[in-house]
């Protein structure tokens, strides 16, 4: 191994790295496997466990955050990658107390069954709307393609994320 | 998640040439990690049986799209959504947008890669059929400089490659296309998004007159490899579009595919369809 490779060294005998990043605008120093994924690195090092692991391939979306303003599945991210990122949970989509414009839509048109899916279901829509403030229908289903909801069969969430887009303020 | 986490690691080299001199100082030792969408399903299933890994998603030498010489250069750390967010592509490629839109979701084509796509070698992705209908090319870089391949002499068998240990893809090289051609592409597949293809057709054609003087047609799914349609090629060219020439056509697609029965499909079912979409994409050069 050559000298001059920045590494992702362990640092302690455990095998584990040190990780800065943002998390929902607070820095932040995580320790973990580098290959732990980060979805698991918030809900236990971080106890922000408003992201949920639903199939653990990048298949269902029940883990999305947004990471650098993206959305990704968190279950597909090793923590080393994390290095240097901002990321944002379902934790950060509120201001304080005050709801997103698609939180306040999910509650008020019951896009809300069992609520596993509803963390992602919410940065997908919130990933949509920062990119595309005024989505059609076809807009809407494509931003959520990747999200799956086995309770509610979607409408009512395509309805919440309509009603958000009337809000003047999100 | 099944993998046992201690025994992974990953190096962050600074630059490529960090990344190739570790690819030569340790051969088969280290492995380039991208956006790992297709490994870290691999680790979760306790599947990923290489251990040591680099990451390269970082490295600004791999990205980036351009023109120059007459082709456009795709670095391999290209996402799809930087596919489908690129005018340059979208004007010369539209295959590859399509592609690209239809490959797993919005958060999958935030990470996933063109590059690390075609390294994974699956038979059934979407972009690498409009890459071989768009006769692209792959550059190889290592520490002894770059070496190009035609893409459809890069996948060898199931899932293998023409790659050496110590290289790493650089880029697609894609020659820019004549006014005039035709393109159509086709993913069959239980969804619209998240979904592996049951068959993926890409084809590109020019006309003149009632002929075809130049076509390509490639397919996913239907084979060990992703399959550029040679034959069914070599019949079309020159000939006129007529319902003799569709029919001929459709023949010798259905014995140049080969497919199997798998999960998602039968092989009757992807020969047929094959032959369908083929002739779709001729029928419609016409109007």
């Amino acid at each position: 191994m050559t000298d001059d490779v920045t590494e992702t060294r362990p640092e302690s005998r455990d095998g584990k790295t040190s990780v800065r990043c943002n998390v929902n605008g607070v820095e932040t120093t995580l320790r973990a496997y580098p290959f732990a994924r980060l979805l698991d690195v918030l809900r236990e090092e971080l106890s922000l466990t408003g992201t949920k692991e639903g199939c653990g391939e990048g298949e269902c979306g029940a883990c999305s955050v947004l990471i650098d303003g993206e959305l990704v599945n968190s279950c597909l991210v090793p923590a080393a990658q994390a290095e240097g990122a901002s990321i944002q949970t379902v934790e950060g989509v509120a201001d304080g107390e005050r709801l997103h414009a698609v939180q306040r839509a999910m509650v008020e048109c019951g896009g809300a069954q069992c609520g596993i899916c509803t963390p992602g279901m919410v940065l997908a829509a919130v990933n949509l709307l920062n990119n595309n403030p005024d989505p059609t229908e076809a807009d809407i289903r494509e931003g959520l393609a990747g999200n799956l909801c086995r309770c509610t069969g979607y409408m009512k969430i395509f309805d919440a994320v309509v009603h958000a887009c009337k809000s003047t303020e999100y | 998640m099944r993998a046992y986490l201690p025994a992974y690691e990953m190096v962050v080299p600074r630059t490529l040439g960090e990344a190739l001199a570790l690819l030569r100082d340790e051969p088969g030792v280290w492995r380039p990690f991208a956006g790992g969408t297709d490994l870290m399903v691999l680790l979760e299933a306790g599947r990923l049986e290489h251990r040591r890994f680099f990451s390269i998603r970082h490295l600004s030498e791999l990205r980036g799209v351009g023109e120059a010489d007459g082709e456009v250069r795709v670095g391999a750390l290209t996402t799809y959504t930087d596919v489908r967010r690129s005018e340059l592509l979208s004007r010369l490629f539209p295959m590859l947008g399509q592609a690209a839109r239809e490959t797993g979701g919005i958060a999958i084509q935030n990470r996933g890669t063109v590059g690390g796509n075609i390294a994974n070698a699956s038979p059934a992705a979407d972009t690498p059929p409009a890459l071989l209908a768009y006769g692209a090319e792959v550059e190889l870089v290592s520490v002894d400089g770059a070496r190009r391949v035609p893409y459809a002499e890069f996948h060898t068998g199931y899932k293998q490659t023409v790659m050496r240990a110590d290289e790493l893809i650089a880029a697609v090289l894609l020659p820019v296309p004549r006014g005039g051609a035709r393109h159509f592409y086709r993913k069959v597949g239980t969804r619209r998004a998240q979904a592996i293809s049951k068959v993926c057709f890409a084809a590109v054609g020019e006309l003149e007159g009632e002929s075809l003087s130049e076509v390509r047609v490639a397919l996913g799914s239907v084979a060990p490899v992703v399959l550029r349609c040679r034959r069914t090629e070599e019949l079309l060219r020159g000939r006129r579009l007529d319902g003799e020439t569709l029919s001929a056509a459709a023949e010798e697609i259905g014995r140049e595919v080969t497919p199997i029965d798998d999960v998602r499909s039968t092989a009757r079912y992807r020969k047929r369809v094959a032959q369908n979409l083929l002739r779709e994409f001729l029928s419609g050069l016409l109007s």
